[in-house]
């Protein structure tokens, strides 16, 4: 950390505080605790906005609820047991729609992004799909999956896959080429390279993909518990719409966010762990 | 040209080129030439000349358009073992420690494990690396890199080295201590070297011959044979041969650059 050449030394910079022009210059870097206190700063602040707005009676609570009848809603349902129910159902449905959609993306995009035949015949089609609106497609999947978990997973798993495999080729061909041919030069076989090179070199970059687009499956998650779903987070949002109860549409809103954060924080730090080889060197 | 069988690497009427948005572009035209074992020499000459072309040809990585190549007699189809490459860029692989990357090169090999463990040891001791054989190659400049990429690229004991631009991208002082450096490992394990490099002063100082190609499309303009004894040591630079060598491969290419660029002015792509 001391090494840092970008963290001066100190008492230089501990006699004089940075003026606002230090900290708004191009590409610099600012202390630690100031970009940390940023990121605090502007959801605190529009918290208060929020909690000004609705308690000074600007506008109705129809149509925006206070901050506190929010986290009463939240309570509420914390304490019913309603919220572990939703959220463990949805937790279910998007670890096995996003985990199917990866076990058959990971392989194929890897494929694509290695064999120029499995690109040229796949990627025309996976362009044309990923652009299809999921939510067009909800007739089709009960159709096809019946109304349980399965079709919401279905709908998921849509939701998921083709971005995903397109994302994972990238990945795959991202690596530097010359990689590739040191290991030929090293006597190694297409399939050994394949797997022993190109996989490991690869694999940073498919867990950044792989964490992006666990954050894409939630955010079908609503599409998905659309129709035929009896809880869920997703479809305490939807039916609360029949009843104007927006502090529930906030509430769940808000809460699928939350989720959403602690997956993209527990898959960094998990990366982190795994590629430890990978890690930005300093100074 | 005449090319002589016996030599260590041979190659006649060698041509490549490659296509390029439906027209073919001639990267080279013909080369030949004839390597003795054992030999050092460097290849230099204007950008986009074909120097690394040839030496992907001569490892294997490309195939020739026409004319072959001899290495111990026999044409080359491929990589081979028998061949070491060290690339311009850092080609190591970095989710292996520095001895990993090691001895990772002498998987394909049917040594023992004690005697490969002894290669990977002696050849870390020869680029200088002991007390990093379990950094990851993120925590090393770009000179140790690039000292990890050469003893990997011999420590399966090939007979040919090939090597692109391996040092430019090294600042002055560290590009200085790893000529030295190569030049020793040179002394001690005395393989065919082809060293492709921009650098003159690094081209003779490191070589017993320089070739100097001509471009659009490639050939050799100039064979220089570098008469200077070794073992050498830094401060050869300053002496009279040496400046005499440089004065004449700098006019050799200056002449070739100047060439390309009247070329290129009326193409109208200057
Ligand atoms: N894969 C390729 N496809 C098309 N053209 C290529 C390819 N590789 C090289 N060329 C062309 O062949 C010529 C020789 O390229 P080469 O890379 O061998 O030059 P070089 O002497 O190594 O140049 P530099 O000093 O810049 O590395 C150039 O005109 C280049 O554009
Ligand atoms: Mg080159």
């Amino acid at each position: 950390m001391s090494l840092d050449p970008s963290v001066p030394p100190q008492g230089a910079a501990e006699a004089r505080p940075p003026g606002r022009r230090d900290l708004l210059r191009l590409r610099q870097e600012i202390p630690r605790h100031v970009f940390t206190a940023a990121g605090v700063v502007v959801p605190l602040a529009l918290l208060a906005l929020w909690w000004g707005v609705t308690a000074l009676g600007l506008v109705r609570p129809l149509f925006l609820p206070s901050p506190g009848a929010v986290l009463a809603e939240g309570w509420r349902q914390a304490s019913e047991g309603i919220l572990l129910q939703d959220a463990a159902v949805s937790v279910y449905r998007i670890m096995i729609g996003w985990l199917a959609a990866t076990v058959v993306a990971v392989p194929v995009g890897i494929l694509m992004g290695n064999y120029r035949l499995i690109e040229g015949a796949l990627e025309p089609f996976i362009s044309v799909v990923r652009y299809m609106p999921i939510v067009a497609l909800i007739p089709l999947t009960i159709l096809w999956a019946g109304i349980g978990d399965m079709q919401k997973i279905v709908i998921l798993f849509l939701g998921t896959f083709f971005q995903q495999t397109l994302m994972i080729m990238d990945n795959v061909k991202n690596i530097d080429l010359s990689l590739i041919r040191a290991g030929q030069t090293l006597g190694f076989s297409d399939r050994e390279i394949l797997r022993r090179i190109i996989l490991p070199a690869a694999s940073p970059g498919i867990w950044d993909t792989l964490r992006i687009t666990v954050g894409w499956t939630w955010t079908y998650l609503v599409v998905a518990e659309l129709v035929a779903a009896n809880e869920g987070l997703g479809r305490r949002i939807m039916d609360a719409q029949r009843y104007l109860a927006t502090d529930t549409i906030v509430w769940g809103t808000l809460f699928i966010g939350f989720l959403g954060l602690v997956t993209d924080w527990a898959f960094k730090r998990a990366g982190r762990r795994l590629f430890r080889w990978n890690a930005p060197v300093r100074g | 040209m005449t090319t002589d069988p016996r030599a260590k690497v041979v190659i006649s009427g060698l041509r490549k080129t490659f296509e390029v948005d439906g027209a073919a572009l001639t990267a080279i035209e013909r080369i030949d030439l004839s390597i003795p074992a054992q030999q050092f020499v460097s290849i230099v000459g204007t950008s986009g000349c074909g120097k690394s072309t040839l030496l992907n040809m001569v490892g294997g990585l490309d195939r020739p358009s026409g004319g072959r190549i001899l290495i111990d007699g026999a044409p080359v189809t491929g990589p081979g073992r028998d061949r070491g490459f060290v690339f311009q860029s850092y080609t190591l692989f970095e989710w292996m420690t520095v001895s990993g990357n090691i001895r990772f090169a002498l998987e394909k090999s049917a040594l023992p494990r004690s005697e490969k463990e002894a290669l990977v040891g002696h050849f870390i001791e020869a680029v200088g690396l002991r007390g990093f054989e379990n950094a990851y190659p993120k925590q090393l400049s770009g000179g140790m890199r690039q000292r990890v990429a050469i003893a990997r690229a011999l420590v399966y004991r090939p007979s040919i080295l090939l090597m692109d631009e391996p040092f430019g991208a090294l600042d002055a002082q560290t590009r200085g201590m790893m000529q030295e450096l190569l030049l020793k490992v040179w002394e001690e394990h005395r393989v065919t070297v082809l060293f492709v490099t921009h650098d003159v002063d690094e081209a003779i100082f490191l070589a017993d011959r320089v070739i100097i190609l001509a471009s659009r499309p490639g050939r050799v303009k100039r064979d220089i044979a570098v008469d200077l004894p070794r073992p050498r040591a830094f401060d050869l630079v300053t002496e009279p041969r040496f400046m005499a060598l440089k004065r004449e491969i700098l006019a050799e290419i200056r002449e070739e650059t100047l060439k390309v660029m009247a070329a290129d002015l009326s193409a109208g792509r200057g």
